[in-house]
């Protein structure tokens, strides 16, 4: 295959390159085997990207707080990560006696299964996407509210006073604030009139979609990334795992492997919602005004340049502010975001009716 | 307090929560047994002696100054000021009169003292809150007070800098510049501070209208220090009771009169100020003279009793012994502030909710080695 | 030497608080030798008395106490208590002590003055003292099963005391 031409379509790639292994008929085999092939990708750029995104935290947290970070373990501290990835995995697998053993080894699983799936659907450049379902956006918000049951059953299963309070608050949090995520996003796909996230995009080319609708789309995106980080439980919104308060919430009875699970779910999170707001709101793959259209694969390096802005962004946020209170937290979602975000759908739907969006 | 469920009243909603002893937002080793429903607590029920070391029973063998080396664990982040509470109880129990230098060193390194008590109170108070990073912000300035120190007296928690009849040598050559640097520096990182931390609308929202203590409550539970003063009881030992320099000095008395948790975070942020000014006023004009008086080796005081009142970071510290001529005293009690701070965390905790324990605990400043003994 | 700033102008002196208080209650004595302060020196039986009356009379108010230690005084047990007014900002002492080392009792004035409430009960824990109508008496630094008092004169401990 001439590299010059390689086509960024890894589906139909690795579809073809089975094809040409296996013998004749054998076409849903080479389905399946191609599904597989792009999960353990996935899953092992998304694992060690895990790992490196928590390698940030600690360095951006360390810049915020006047110091260094880790920078003894390998250059500048690259393989801190790595060292503690192999610590956690031999570390001995505690459990309490009176546990559920069935759920409370299950819970962890539900949580890192629903982080990676909802990675699946991105568009990382032009068709460089492992599916491109046409309910795309919807697929994203539905996987992302199966990751709740983990978090109760989690908290559940371990028989733990601070861990089932935990997990309760938890689920309060993450069910509350779904709703705002979804409306916002909801008054993007007015402008677009489409799920499918590459669609999403190439309504994009047109400007991005935060330009195009102005007014309703920077408060949409304001109302998406307050609810975005408390999605993810992270401060101000982190009064689940409030260190100074009642241990470690629904993870307290979780160690090794399993709370690495839980850690590394917390992150990929965080790294999804910022992935979400590149692609509704910032144009995904798309360099402004078109300038490197020419290079296709250069879209990876957009893509990831926003996320990462996005992400240093949250990052931010949990080192400055001090956190809500549990109930503080509940009101600002169902008395102040939720009105908010209702009248801003209407107002985004009157703006694309009357042809009042920003067209380049 | 009996905590198994056969023999405990508990009705079917509340249950006990136990905040133990190693715990990241009580101060030291403190337990605390909450009765809570749902989220509202309930009751509050503080369990000490993690950290006693009987320090009242230590010292009816040691001598004076033996004593002033045991008082600087009780309160480790006013040691200086505690040193020189039992100093003045000796001195003036002898009659025995310092030089003006000694009086005004003291002062100095006492509002010194202060202040890195406060920074580091700062600190975790964000930190308690959530704000995690102003607990390296509050470290970094209390750091330039320890270098001072130490280049002084030799340490940087534990002083032992003062004895009865002065010091145990001269300052430092180094000393004034050093004070006057930091105080140029830390003039312009507190409103740096306010501004992270007192105006952000989250930190206002937890801490207003948060541990209400009323003024008649403050009285009769024997606060003293900020968390009186943010109820509007004035009680500041330097002006009623005023020792050492500070009738030399003018300075005023940061009072608020709304009692809930903001106003004893801006009495202490006030105190910062009015700290930096009083050492200002004394800094320059260090009298000339000895650095001590000299006292015989095996100190005796007199038969009676003596009481002597100081202001520490944390409220009233009182030292009060009774003598009866012997070289050790025959009693000696130290009035805690943080004992009698503690005892009214039930009545401004109750009703609230976990979260609000947690910011007014915090604005407590309390620091159990002080209040074990 | 004058350790009390007077600012006051109400503030009593401490032959007009003894010739106040004297009228109260029989069999009080005063004394100022030895202290800074006015000391009265009650029996347990009119303390609860004498201590409502100091809160309550307008003219002496004592509304603040500032400490409140146990002292074995050798052959009795006594407790002493420093109390402040805050409108007036005037000191004084009581003393009270018992003579019984099995069974101390004293009044409690724990409805007077709140603080009262955790300081008993650390009087409790090193001298043994009881006080009657506690709401909460028990050891307060100590552990609950701890024998003896510790800061009685005629306490033994071989493992954890140091005699030099």
């Amino acid at each position: 295959m001439n590299t010059m031409n390689f086509t960024l379509s890894t589906s139909t790639t690795i579809y073809e390159w089975l094809l040409g292994i296996l013998p004749e008929g054998w076409e849903n085999t080479a389905n399946i085997g191609t599904m597989i092939v792009i999960a353990l990708i996935y899953l092992a750029i998304f694992a060690v990207a895990g790992l490196y995104l928590v390698l940030l935290e600690r360095k951006v947290a360390a810049w915020f707080q006047l110091r260094l970070g880790p920078n003894r373990v390998g250059f500048w501290g690259l393989l801190q990560t790595m060292a503690d990835a192999l610590k956690l995995v031999s570390k001995e697998l505690t459990g309490t006696i009176k546990a559920d053993k069935f759920l409370y080894n299950l819970a962890p699983y539900f949580v890192i299964v629903t982080s990676l799936m909802a990675l699946s659907v991105f568009p990382f450049t032009q068709e460089f996407q492992a599916f491109d379902i046409n309910i795309g956006l919807f697929f994203l918000i539905a996987i992302s509210s199966i990751g709740v049951i983990g978090i109760l059953l989690g908290g559940w299963a371990s028989n733990n006073k601070f861990a089932l309070i935990g997990a309760m608050r938890s689920g309060v949090q993450t069910i509350s604030y779904e709703l705002s995520i979804g409306l916002s996003l909801v008054t993007m796909v007015l402008i677009t009139g489409s799920l499918q996230l590459s669609e999403i995009i190439e309504v994009q080319k047109n400007g991005w979609l935060i330009v195009q609708g102005h007014i309703p789309a920077v408060i949409a995106f304001m109302i998406y990334m307050i609810a975005g980080t408390a999605e993810t439980n992270r401060a101000p919104f982190d009064m689940v795992e409030a260190e100074s308060e009642l241990g470690a919430g629904f993870h307290t009875e979780y160690s090794g492997m399993k709370f690495a699970y839980f850690f590394l779910a917390e992150f990929i999170n965080m790294f999804i919602i910022a992935a979400i707001a590149t692609t509704v709101f910032f144009g995904g793959w798309l360099s402004p005004f078109g300038i490197t259209e020419s290079i296709p694969w250069l879209g990876v390096i957009w893509f990831i340049g926003k996320t990462f802005i996005l992400v240093f962004l949250m990052m931010w946020f949990r080192w400055t502010f001090p956190r809500l209170r549990v109930d503080q937290l509940l009101t600002l979602e169902w008395k102040y975001l939720l009105p908010l975000n209702l009248l801003n759908i209407v107002l985004m739907a009157v703006i694309v009716w009357l042809n009042l969006t920003i067209q380049f | 307090m009996d905590t198994t469920i056969e023999n405990s009243n508990l009705k079917s909603e509340e249950y006990f929560i136990n905040m133990g002893p190693q715990h990241p937002a009580t101060h030291g080793v403190l337990r605390l047994l909450l009765t809570i429903d749902g989220e509202i607590i309930k009751k509050v029920e503080p369990d000490l002696g993690y950290i006693h070391r009987s320090i009242e029973k230590m010292s009816e063998r040691d001598s004076y100054q033996q004593i002033v080396h045991l008082t600087d664990r009780m309160d480790y982040l006013s040691s200086h000021i505690n040193n020189e509470a039992v100093c003045l109880t000796v001195e003036n129990a002898l009659q025995l009169e310092v030089p003006e230098r000694v009086k005004v060193i003291r002062t100095i390194i006492s509002e010194l003292t202060r202040i890195a008590s406060h920074c580091l109170w700062w600190g975790v108070m964000g930190m308690d809150v959530g704000a995690l990073t102003s607990y390296f912000y509050g470290f970094r300035d209390r750091e330039m007070i320890n270098d001072i120190f130490e280049e002084t007296c030799g340490a940087r928690l534990t002083m032992n800098y003062n004895l009865p009849g002065g010091l145990m040598y001269d300052i430092h050559p180094n000393f004034v510049k050093r004070t006057k640097d930091f105080i140029a520096h830390f003039k312009t990182k507190l409103p740096e501070y306010d501004r992270l931390l007192t105006g952000n609308v989250i930190f206002q929202k937890r801490m207003k209208g948060v541990g209400i203590l009323t003024k008649e409550d403050a009285i009769s539970f024997g606060a003293s220090g900020p968390v009186a003063r943010g109820s509007g009881y004035s009680c500041d030992v330097r002006k009623h009771h005023p020792y050492s320099a500070y009738k030399n000095v003018s300075f005023t008395e940061s009072l608020k009169t709304a009692g809930d948790s903001l106003a004893r975070y801006e009495v202490r942020i006030q105190e910062m100020w009015e700290s930096m000014s009083i050492i200002e006023q004394l800094i320059d004009n260090i009298p000339e003279g000895d650095y001590k008086v000299a006292t015989k080796a095996v100190i005796k005081l007199p038969k009676g009793e003596f009481y002597q009142k100081v202001e520490t970071a944390r409220g009233e510290l009182g030292v009060y012994i009774i003598s009866t001529g012997t070289k050790n005293p025959y009693r000696i009690k130290f009035r805690s502030p943080g004992l009698s701070n503690l005892s009214l965390l039930n009545h401004i905790a109750v009703g609230g909710k976990i979260g609000d324990l947690v910011a007014s605990m915090a604005t407590l400043d309390l620091v159990i080695p002080d209040i074990d003994r | 030497m004058d350790l009390m700033k007077v600012n006051k102008t109400e503030c009593m002196t401490n032959e007009a608080l003894q010739n106040l208080i004297s009228n109260w209650i029989p069999e009080l004595t005063f004394t100022e030798e030895g202290s800074q302060y006015l000391n009265i020196i009650v029996k347990p039986e009119h303390l609860h008395q004498l201590m409502s009356q100091l809160k309550s009379n307008n003219d002496t108010s004592f509304d603040y106490l500032f400490c409140l230690s146990g002292v074995d005084w050798g052959k009795e047990l006594g407790v002493v208590y420093h109390l402040e007014s805050t409108t007036y900002r005037h000191t004084i002492v009581v003393k009270t002590q018992t003579t019984d080392r099995e069974n101390p009792t004293i009044d409690s004035v724990c409805d007077i003055w709140k603080t009262a409430e955790f300081h008993e009960r650390e009087v409790f824990d090193f001298f043994g003292i009881t006080f009657n109508n506690h709401p909460n008496l028990k050891r307060l630094f100590l552990t609950d099963e701890w024998d003896g008092f510790p800061l009685r004169k005629d306490y033994v401990d071989e493992i954890n005391m140091i005699i030099k």
